[in-house]
């Protein structure tokens, strides 16, 4: 496990951007309202299919990969057009995004990851979409990623 | 419209829309797109725990549990409403290899001969079902993120960490697929 955890446990899956408004809870749900979006999108592009997951590993089909790569082009000019117009949130709040620290992690973490990823056919985005798709059994395999992410904690807080 | 909505959706609409909610969650609340986090906020949430790595206010975060309750409500509508009725096309030589390999249903998002709850209880389903939950749990933990906080988000951000991680996650499924799992789907 990285020495450095003690940072890692104040970047990694926090929200850095404390902001000084206090917000009634039904704020947060505009991101209820993104995520069902979302969610409508990885199921009609078929991005909850275990089957496209295969193509994309099998190096089969296209699909997976032209969503991933249109993903990933948006999201950089999207990024460069809000730093570069130093673009504020609707709060009248300075967007502020942290960069990312390396540590072994990302590649032993990502080796192990993606070996669950062809195994399931979902990352865990997809696997609240395919329980909502109406995949019951689906629950248990998120119970399990709830079990193996709570046994990463147990590992590094013991370790 | 809606018979149009009802289609499979191209490769380039989805990608344009999970690229644009980069910018959406940063300009509606400065949040950075993530997923694999809202599994540790429920732990910290909902497991009595005194684990350092769970002990933290995961209240100030629980916009990301709106946005996964959201994406799951997402699935629902889609496969409610905007059902596609007909039968999901895969590529033919994906077909074949999973054929040989002993998958028998392709009707569905999911081969439901392995992911089922009669399944769960033998052995190619539990490892599929609970061993590769544990593995996605772990694995997008230990790395920091998952396709969204790494692949979509921080290569958005030009994170040189995140094409690393990205990298992994592919090398990963590259092993399982090819090497490993020919033997489970044969358990």
């Amino acid at each position: 496990m990285e020495t450095n955890k003690q940072t890692d446990f104040s970047k990694d899956a926090m929200c850095i951007n404390e902001s000084d408004k206090k917000h009634p809870w039904w704020y947060d749900i505009k991101y209820l309202i993104v995520g069902i979006i979302f969610g409508i999108t990885f199921v009609k592009a078929e991005i909850v299919s275990w089957f496209r997951i295969q193509e994309m590993f099998r190096l089969e089909s296209f699909h997976m990969y032209g969503v991933i790569g249109t993903g990933v082009v948006i999201g950089v000019i999207s990024v460069q057009i809000i730093k570069r117009f130093k673009i504020k949130t609707i709060y009248k709040e300075d967007i502020v995004i942290a960069d990312k620290t390396f540590n072994k992690g990302q590649i032993y973490g990502g080796l192990i990851f993606g070996l669950g990823w062809a195994i399931t056919g979902a990352c865990p985005g997809p696997l609240f979409a395919q329980i909502g798709a109406g995949f019951g059994v689906v629950s248990i395999t998120f119970l399990s990623a709830v079990a193996g992410t709570w046994f990463y904690g147990f590992l590094t807080s013991k370790c | 419209m809606l018979e149009l909505i009802k289609e499979p959706w191209p490769w380039w609409v989805a990608g344009i829309i999970i690229g644009l909610t980069v910018p959406t969650l940063l300009i509606i609340g400065n949040k950075t797109f993530g997923i694999s986090s809202s599994l540790r906020h429920l732990c910290a949430a909902c497991l009595p725990t005194k684990l350092p790595f769970f002990n933290y206010d995961w209240k100030k975060e629980k916009w990301n549990l709106f946005f996964v309750f959201g994406v799951f409500l997402g699935g629902l509508i889609a496969a409610v409403f905007l059902k596609n009725d007909e039968p999901l096309r895969i590529a033919d030589s994906t077909k074949t290899a999973l054929i040989k390999q002993g998958v028998t249903d392709f009707g569905d998002f999911l081969p439901t001969d392995i992911f089922s709850w009669s399944s769960l209880l033998t052995l190619r389903g539990f490892v599929f079902i609970v061993f590769g939950g544990f593995l996605v749990g772990f694995g997008t933990r230990y790395a920091g993120g998952c396709t969204s906080g790494h692949a979509i988000m921080g290569l958005s951000n030009l994170q040189w960490p995140s094409l690393v991680a990205t990298i992994s996650f592919m090398v990963g499924g590259f092993i399982m697929t090819w090497l490993i799992l020919p033997f489970l789907l044969n358990l």
